[in-house]
């Protein structure tokens, strides 16, 4: 393996480096989102159960050396925490938003409260495939260090699109999202099937920080998710409730996030305020170049509203 | 008619306001001068107490002064540098009665602290940064320490460590205490090896998890091979660099666990020795200076044990150079000095000494930083 400076290719290969490393919480959480959107509910509390996640599945790294039970149980969490909203958002006249926000307060102080004693060991980290096996370049093999759990969002992606598309399950989650009146004439329980898709988003989420304190950065402490949980939330509209855009999206955002400092390192150092700015200014642009007075948001469950 | 009523109700308000706060008075009395006799002291911190970083050096410091008699130590962690330690600073004076601040985070300071030590002038305002001039109220005071010192010693080591000729340095923002930081480093690797260069990533905040790993790949992907950093939590940037097979020198605590290949030595705050101190005046009726400086000479700071990586040679120049800085003849910032954009800084025959408060509103890189302040 030779070491050569990478000068100016340093900039793509960080972009891809970072979409690889920095997205899969973006993945997973606003995969997570999606199902539980489409379902006609917003759940905002992701932030908190993202950082639930990552503590609890640190802490269980730490506490049995397996960094994959740490995972199960940072997806067990964060559905536990889905299922709470979900109960919650049951009753009458609560709103959705509401009670996400809480649980975002919630889950976060709770993380705060049971991780103390997690920020300084070392837990066992989730292993990565070598995926550039084939180059001699010392910084292209970094590049391509990939966790199982990245590749599992990439899968999963399609594999929800498929199903929303073309089960019966999916059917059934998109008429409780489109028209709970529909859902209820046809004998489902809307409140249940809710409840479900609250619960996998959950899950996902909850994998999402595990991925966050098991593997990149990797590391657990109170600063870990600086507002990830909430950009992904946001990613769900951007991507309009498409698993596939969800995909898109994490990417550009994971990519996004490495262009300050890669700039920088080849000595583009005036501006980087600007440049970390980036994934914002983004969102914003594609934002408002796609967006139409002229109709609603196409994809948008037609029972996610604000005034509920 | 209705400015009539509102006159009333205004004046009647004005009364309950005077009765109650002469109720309360009564009722505080006998308690403050019952406390009296312990000093409450007041920590605050912008983070985590426990981070390997910056927060924990300090909460090490409070935890010495915690042992001392007749003190009630209270410590708040995570408040933001907003109005919030505004909050945080007024519930410990009026809450907990604490006549002792220290509010140790850099941006607390204006306009958080000047605001609430005008208010409260019987309370003392210990900040940690360095920034109190004669303007400021005198029951605030700000202190800080040389850490440059032991950057420049861990620049010396790095450069001898150095294959590649090439250091990096993840930064969290371009304020004058990171740039001094930056440029004692770059100036002691230069010492060791004239051609060594510093390449800064500015991240743009103090706790960045992911940006900081980011800004540390960055760096190993540029060839660089010696890594350390200023932010407030150098955990995730020393661990990343470890795991990339850099060699790394520490910040704010020691982190020699958390790089046992790369490790080879690094800065450290000494706040334990420092608090008890300034705590002792205080009991004993004294007066802090409004301002106070150290180094290595005052025991601020000190540097992390060497690593087994660190050559015989690095050793002695590290060394001497230590002892003569602890001797206090020993000018790091001794002209000529160039910036990175070939402007002199510091003329020809001007030596700047550690205690030049011209130091602390440094405002360029050296020559042989790459990197720019905004």
């Amino acid at each position: 393996m030779t070491d050569v400076a990478l000068g100016w290719w340093g900039v793509p290969l960080a972009l891809l480096g970072g979409a690889i490393r920095a997205s899969t919480p973006f993945l997973f959480v606003s995969l997570g989102e999606c199902l539980t959107e489409k379902s006609g509910r917003i759940n905002l509390g992701l932030e908190g159960i993202l950082v639930m996640g990552a503590m609890s599945g640190y802490a269980i790294s730490y506490l049995t050396g397996s960094p994959w039970l740490g995972v199960l149980v940072a997806g067990g969490v964060g559905a536990l925490l889905g299922v709470l909203h979900a109960v919650i958002c049951g009753l009458k006249r609560v709103n959705d938003i509401a009670v996400g926000i809480a649980l975002m307060l919630f889950g976060i102080g709770l993380a705060f409260f049971l991780g103390k004693s997690f920020i300084q060991p070392a837990a066992p980290m989730l292993p990565s495939l070598d995926l550039g096996w084939w180059s001699g370049i010392a910084q292209v093999h970094a590049a391509l260090q990939v966790n199982v759990l990245f590749i599992v969002g990439l899968l999963l992606a399609p594999a929800i699109a498929w199903g929303l598309r073309n089960t019966r399950w999916g059917l059934v989650l998109r008429m409780v999202g489109d028209s709970a009146d529909a859902a209820l004439a046809a004998g489902y329980s809307v409140n249940l099937v809710r409840l479900a898709a609250t619960a996998a988003g959950g899950f996902l989420s909850g994998i999402g920080g595990s991925f966050l304190s098991l593997y990149y950065p990797g590391s657990w402490n109170e600063r870990l998710s600086s507002g990830q949980g909430i950009t992904a939330v946001a990613l769900v509209i951007f991507a309009r409730w498409q698993p596939m855009y969800c995909v898109y999206a994490a990417l550009l955002f994971g990519a996004a996030g490495a262009i300050g400092p890669a700039l920088q390192s080849v000595g583009v150092t005036s501006g980087y305020y600007l440049f970390n700015a980036a994934p914002y200014l983004l969102t914003l642009l594609i934002m408002a170049v796609t967006c139409s007075p002229k109709r609603a948001l196409v994809g948008a469950p037609s029972e996610l509203t604000i005034s509920k | 008619m209705a400015a009539d009523r509102m006159i009333t109700r205004r004046h009647l308000l004005k009364t309950t306001m005077l009765a109650g706060a002469g109720a309360a008075l009564a009722g505080v009395a006998p308690l403050r001068s019952a406390a009296a006799a312990t000093l409450s002291i007041g920590f605050i911190y912008v983070g985590p107490r426990d981070d390997f970083g910056y927060n924990q050096a300090h909460a090490v410091g409070a935890a010495a002064v915690k042992k001392m008699a007749d003190v009630k130590v209270l410590e708040e962690e995570n408040v933001p540098e907003t109005i919030a330690v505004q909050k945080t600073m007024e519930s410990m004076i009026q809450l907990d009665g604490a006549s002792l601040l220290f509010p140790t985070s850099f941006g607390y300071y204006s306009p958080q602290v000047l605001k609430l030590a005008a208010q409260f002038p019987k309370v003392r305002f210990e900040h940690c940064g360095g920034l109190w001039s004669e303007k400021d109220p005198k029951n605030a005071a700000s202190y800080f320490g040389y850490i440059d010192e032991c950057c420049h010693l861990s620049g010396i080591v790095a450069g001898y460590a150095t294959k590649s000729g090439k250091l990096g340095f993840v930064a969290a923002k371009p304020i004058p205490q990171v740039l001094r930081n930056i440029n004692t480093f770059a100036l002691g690797a230069r010492l060791a090896n004239p051609k060594a260069t510093v390449q800064v990533i500015f991240t743009g905040d103090w706790s960045l998890p992911t940006k900081e790993a980011e800004a540390t790949n960055s760096l190993v992907d540029q060839g660089i091979d010696v890594v350390t950093c200023h932010v407030d939590s150098p955990k995730v940037v020393i661990e990343t660099a470890e795991r990339r097979g850099a060699m790394v020198c520490g910040y704010h605590a020691n982190q020699a666990p958390l790089a046992p290949k790369g490790f080879l030595t690094g800065a450290e705050w000494n706040w334990e020795e420092l608090y008890p101190g300034f705590v002792r005046t205080v009991m004993a009726g004294g007066t802090i200076p409004n301002l106070v400086r150290g180094g290595l000479k005052e025991k601020i700071v000190k540097p992390s044990a060497y690593s087994s990586l660190v050559s015989a040679e690095a050793r002695k120049h590290a060394d001497d150079a230590k002892a003569k800085l602890t001797a206090g003849d020993y000018v790091i910032f001794k002209g000529p000095i160039l910036d990175n954009k070939g402007n002199t800084v510091i003329g020809a025959g001007t030596s700047r000494g550690q205690t030049d408060i011209a130091l602390e509103e440094m405002n360029y890189l050296v020559e042989g930083v790459i990197g720019a302040t905004s």
